[in-house]
This record gives C-alpha cells, sequence and structure tokens, in this order.
C-alpha cells in the first residue's frame, strides 16, 4: 500500500524540478486490468462476502439487520470516500492527516483537456488511473467499517450504527490510512535527499518504516479495536450467557468466508497495486496461510474440544487472511505458512481464553479473530519480512535494490510494535468519543423488547425466511 | 373410538406411516414438534460458546382410530418406531367423543 498520487500536469512539474531524471509514469493496461478485478474482488469480500459470514452467525430474527447494516455501511462509506475521504487519506497534507486536493474527486479528470491523471505505484516510473487507485481504497474504507458491526451485532439502533460509521470512518479510519500508507510515490527519488524529500511527505508511520501491505493495522487492527470498544459501551445482549445464541446458518457463514479468502486476493495482492512479481507472492502467501491457518485452528479444536466444526475451520480460515495481510507482499511462502500455523492456534485461544478474560459480548468475535489476528500479523511481519528468513526485508529507492544496511528484526518489530500501539489508542479514543455522543444524541441501542422480537421486524419491518 | 398420539424419532416416519397403512388405518396427521424426556438434550459448542440444546426435533403422529384396531395400531407402532435406545417416544391414547366428516356429515365409526 502505498499511494502516491500524481497529477499528470502538476507532478511531473512539480518532482521534476528536484530530480529532472525521472520519466513521467506510464500507465500500463495489465496493471489497470488488474485493479479492476482486484477492486471488483474486494466489493464483493464486503458485499455479499463479509455480509454472509456475520449475517449466518446470528439468530434467524436479526438476519436482515446484519445484511443491511453491511450493505449500508458499504455504500455510506463509498459515498463519503468519494466526498472527502479519499482527499484526506491520500493526498498530502501533514504526517497525520491529508489534504483537500482530491475533495469530490476534483482534479483527477479533466475534461477540457481530456486529461487523466494518475496515482503512483510502489514501481518507478509505473503508474495506475486514479480512479481505480481511488476505488480500490475506497473499498478498503468500506470493509474496514463494516467488519466493526459484528461486535455489537444483534442489538444496536441502525441509525446509531450509520452515525457512529460517519464518525470513525472520518476521524477513526481516515488518518490512520493516511498515517500508514500515504507517500508520495518513489519516481522522485534518485538521492539520500530526494529520499528524504519523499518520506517527508508521507504519513507519520509510514515514516516511522512500519510494513503494512495490505491493512493489518489500517484494517483489522483498526476495526477490531474499534468493535471492542462498542461491545463495551453498548454493553451485552440480553440474555447472554444464559439462552441459546447459536448461529442460525453455518451454511450461509461457510459461503460468506469463502467469498471472502477469495475475494482476499484482490485485497492482498491487489495491494501491489500493479500486475507485477511482488502481486504473486502475495497471492500465494494468501492462499498457503490461510489454509495452514484453516488446518491449525481445526486440529486444535479437534484436540482440545473433541470435534472438528465446519465453524472452526471457517475462522482459522479467516484468522489466517487477517494475520497474512500486512506482510503478504513481505515475506517469503515459508514465513507465511509458520504465520498462518501460530495465527489459528492464537485466534483460537483469542476467541476462548481471551474473550473470557475480557467479558465483553463481541457477538462474532471481532477483536478475538481480527484484532488478534491482527495484532499478531503485524507483529510477525516485521519478523518474517527479514532477509535472514527469507523475506525481502527494506526496498531502497535511492540504488533500486534491496538495502544494503542489515535488516535488525529486534528495532523493525519495535516499529511495528509502535504502529500497532498508534492504532489501538488512536482507534480507542475515537471510536469511544464516537460512541458516547450517538448513544447522547440517538441512542445506541434498540428497547429491550425490540431486540427480544429480533432486529429484522422491529427496525426494518421485513423478515428474513417465510416458513 | 380412541385418538392415539404418538411420539417417534424422525427417521422412523415412513416406516410407521406404511406399517399403519397396512392395517388399514385411515389417515394421520403429522407434526414436526420439539421436546425432551429421559434422553435429555446434547450440547453444541459455537467457537467459545457453548450451548445446551433441551428440546430435541420428534415426530408426532395423531391418528384416530376404531377400537377394534387399537391394540393392533399400538404393537405396531411399538415394534416398528422402537430402536432399543432411549428417545424412542412414547404413544398416548385418549377416547374420541365424536369425529365427523366435515365434506359428508357423517359421524362416528363412518368418518374414521
Amino acid at each position: 500500500m502505498n499511494r502516491a498520487i500524481i497529477t499528470m500536469l502538476t507532478a511531473v512539474l512539480a518532482f521534476g524540478a528536484v530530480a529532472p531524471a525521472a520519466a513521467a509514469p506510464v500507465v500500463n493496461k495489465g496493471d489497470t486490468a488488474w485493479m479492476f478485478v482486484a477492486t471488483l474482488l474486494v466489493i464483493m469480500m464486503s458485499i455479499p462476502g463479509l455480509a454472509l459470514f456475520y449475517g449466518g452467525l446470528v439468530r434467524a430474527k436479526n438476519m436482515l439487520s446484519v445484511l443491511l447494516q453491511i450493505f449500508m455501511i458499504f455504500s455510506v462509506v463509498i459515498v463519503l470516500w468519494c466526498m472527502y475521504g479519499y482527499s484526506l487519506a491520500f493526498t498530502g497534507g501533514n504526517a497525520f492527516i491529508g489534504g483537500f486536493d482530491r475533495v469530490l474527486l476534483n482534479g483527477i479528470w479533466d475534461p477540457a483537456t481530456a486529461a487523466f491523471s494518475s496515482a503512483a505505484t510502489f514501481s518507478k516510473g509505473v503508474a495506475i488511473p486514479e480512479f481505480i487507485f481511488a476505488a480500490f481504497q475506497g473499498t478498503f474504507a468500506a470493509i474496514t467499517c463494516g467488519l466493526i458491526v459484528g461486535a455489537f451485532a444483534e442489538r444496536a439502533r441502525f441509525a446509531a450504527v450509520l452515525a457512529f460509521v460517519v464518525l470513525w470512518f472520518t476521524f477513526g479510519y481516515l488518518p490512520i490510512a493516511h498515517m500508514v500508507w500515504f507517500w508520495p510515490g518513489p519516481d522522485a527519488i534518485t538521492d539520500a535527499a530526494s529520499l528524504a524529500a519523499a518520506t517527508g511527505q508521507a504519513g507519520w508511520l509510514w515514516q516511522q518504516g512500519a510494513l503494512d501491505f495490505a491493512g493489518g493495522t489500517v484494517v483489522h487492527i483498526n476495526a477490531a479495536v474499534a468493535g471492542l470498544v462498542g461491545a463495551y459501551v453498548i454493553g451485552k445482549r440480553v440474555g447472554y450467557g444464559r439462552e441459546s445464541m447459536a448461529p442460525h446458518s453455518l451454511t450461509m457463514t461457510m459461503i460468506g468466508a469463502s467469498l471472502l479468502w477469495v475475494g482476499w486476493f484482490g485485497f492482498n495482492a491487489g495491494s501491489a497495486l500493479e500486475a507485477n512479481d511482488v502481486a504473486p507472492l502475495a497471492f500465494i502467501n494468501t492462499l498457503l496461510a490461510t489454509a495452514a491457518a484453516a488446518v491449525s485452528w481445526l486440529a486444535g479444536e479437534w484436540i482440545v474440544k473433541g470435534k472438528p466444526s465446519m465453524l472452526g475451520a471457517v475462522s482459522g480460515a479467516v484468522s489466517g487472511l487477517v494475520a497474512i495481510t500486512p506482510g503478504c507482499g513481505f515475506v517469503a511462502p515459508m514465513g507465511a505458512l509458520v504465520m498462518g500455523l501460530l495465527a489459528g492456534m492464537v485466534c483460537l485461544w483469542g476467541v476462548n481464553g481471551l474473550k473470557r478474560l475480557l467479558g465483553v459480548d463481541d457477538s462474532l468475535d471481532v477483536f478475538g479473530v481480527h484484532g488478534v489476528g491482527g495484532i499478531f500479523g503485524a507483529l510477525l511481519t516485521g519478523v518474517f519480512a527479514a532477509p535472514q528468513l527469507g523475506g525481502q526485508g527494506i526496498f531502497d529507492y535511492v540504488s533500486n535494490k534491496m538495502s544494503a544496511d542489515p535488516y535488525s528484526i529486534g528495532k523493525q518489530l519495535l516499529v511495528q510494535a509502535e504502529a500497532v500501539g498508534v492504532t489501538i489508542v488512536w482507534s480507542v479514543v475515537v471510536a469511544f468519543i464516537a460512541y458516547k455522543l450517538v448513544d447522547a444524541v440517538i441512542g445506541l441501542r434498540v428497547p429491550q423488547d425490540e431486540e427480544r422480537e429480533g432486529l429484522d421486524i422491529t427496525s426494518h419491518g421485513e423478515s428474513a425466511y417465510h416458513s | 373410538m380412541k385418538m392415539i398420539t404418538a411420539i417417534i424419532k424422525p427417521f422412523k416416519l415412513d416406516e410407521v406411516r406404511e406399517a399403519l397403512a397396512e392395517l388399514n388405518v385411515q389417515g394421520l396427521t403429522v407434526t414436526e414438534v420439539k421436546g425432551f424426556g429421559r434422553q435429555k438434550g446434547h450440547t453444541e459448542l459455537y467457537r467459545g460458546a457453548e450451548y445446551v440444546v433441551d428440546f430435541l426435533p420428534k415426530i408426532k403422529i395423531e391418528a384416530a382410530v376404531d377400537d377394534a384396531l387399537l391394540d393392533q395400531v399400538i404393537d405396531t407402532i411399538q415394534t416398528v418406531a422402537r430402536t432399543g435406545k432411549i428417545g424412542d417416544g412414547k404413544i398416548f391414547v385418549s377416547d374420541l367423543a365424536q369425529v365427523i366428516r366435515i365434506r359428508t356429515g357423517e359421524t362416528g365409526n363412518a368418518a374414521l
């Protein structure tokens, strides 16, 4: 992830002054085609993938409320993304938030001259059309906000969910995305001075050297923490711990998880931003780590609980997907295998031991899977990105090859921990304030009798199933 | 006339229906029900959450029969629906005061 926004007109001029050698980036049809596919895959992950994954896990009376929340969060966030989100996340501003250059997607297309601007990738001289870059990144924002609702499913007021998402997207997601992912692109970098200049314009955590290929911090930790805070603020479901809250359709959940897995190739391999060598690396890592995590979760469950379950298999797969996300373009396949195997076991603990420890009704285990898997994956990325362990190390855009400086696992681990810590603190604070605000104005929860009857009928006036 | 209400295991329904048809029982009403007896329930595990399922799915059969057929019907159900394991179900027998066929207005045994 990354992002460099270069307007054909202005950027070449601006950077040209610094580095006369930089050639105008070229847009390649193959890269562009791949980014279309990747973007569509991420849309499919959200709707219907995530919606069905979550929907199957709730009781039948709340099925439509979950499907609708995810569908509408996706829609609302995409609208906000195009209005101001993209600009604040992916244009230069300060180290914490971007500017207003691209508000209303302004400046990407100039009909008068028929000029379309392009966005930089991770390779010098390679760009993709900025519209598809903006769309691709928009789907990330949308699915991140959608992930949160699993933590307080089955009891939240629909209007409150939407209001919270507007606030958290604006003050939670956008700054973190900017801090972790924004940089002006590699095209202007020719020497130490131009490298420092480019890095200086990047987001704060990017400057620190945090590695997050496809969104371990920005997407998973960020959303999981917001979800956990939500589950805490909104309180437990009526009857939690006393009544059966068994999933109503693990069939739907299996379909949803499988769509997530397929869609995640767009998410992870698409984060290479071009159809180059790194995209297939991210692809095979996403395939392998996920399979490994499904195996290890199921094995662990089989040994500890006595039976291998469908829900265990898909939960394991999702934990592997989450864990490999930040490192998928940096680690070697065998690193991904180890990360996947460990992630399945750690997240199995996340939904059992840790969940009991936290004592919060995180309905669909958003924190147990996405939070634990995300933190674990973000940290291990610092370990397995090491060339000593087969990883790619740090790319040096001055010499245009891997950095000659020795890779320090300890040092990178600290940087990763810093990114994780900043994301957690930021998301906790923003989410807490946003929930309290929404609670005061709208009320986070539906009345108890409506919760008992189910949100489908009482909030939306429709039923998922008719017998 | 007697009303026979039998609770049986769901997978035994077809066998019971066939056996009763051979005895010339003219009609049956079948309902999918849930309940508990000595079999009790089972536990289900979803990630960290464990739920005890108290009510198990069963089939309820209701048949109105002539007194003359009663013993045969009871024997048949008991033989066919039996697996020997706990949870095979029960047969309830009650007196039936009147039966009326709606289409013709026939009553009593003629309406069975």
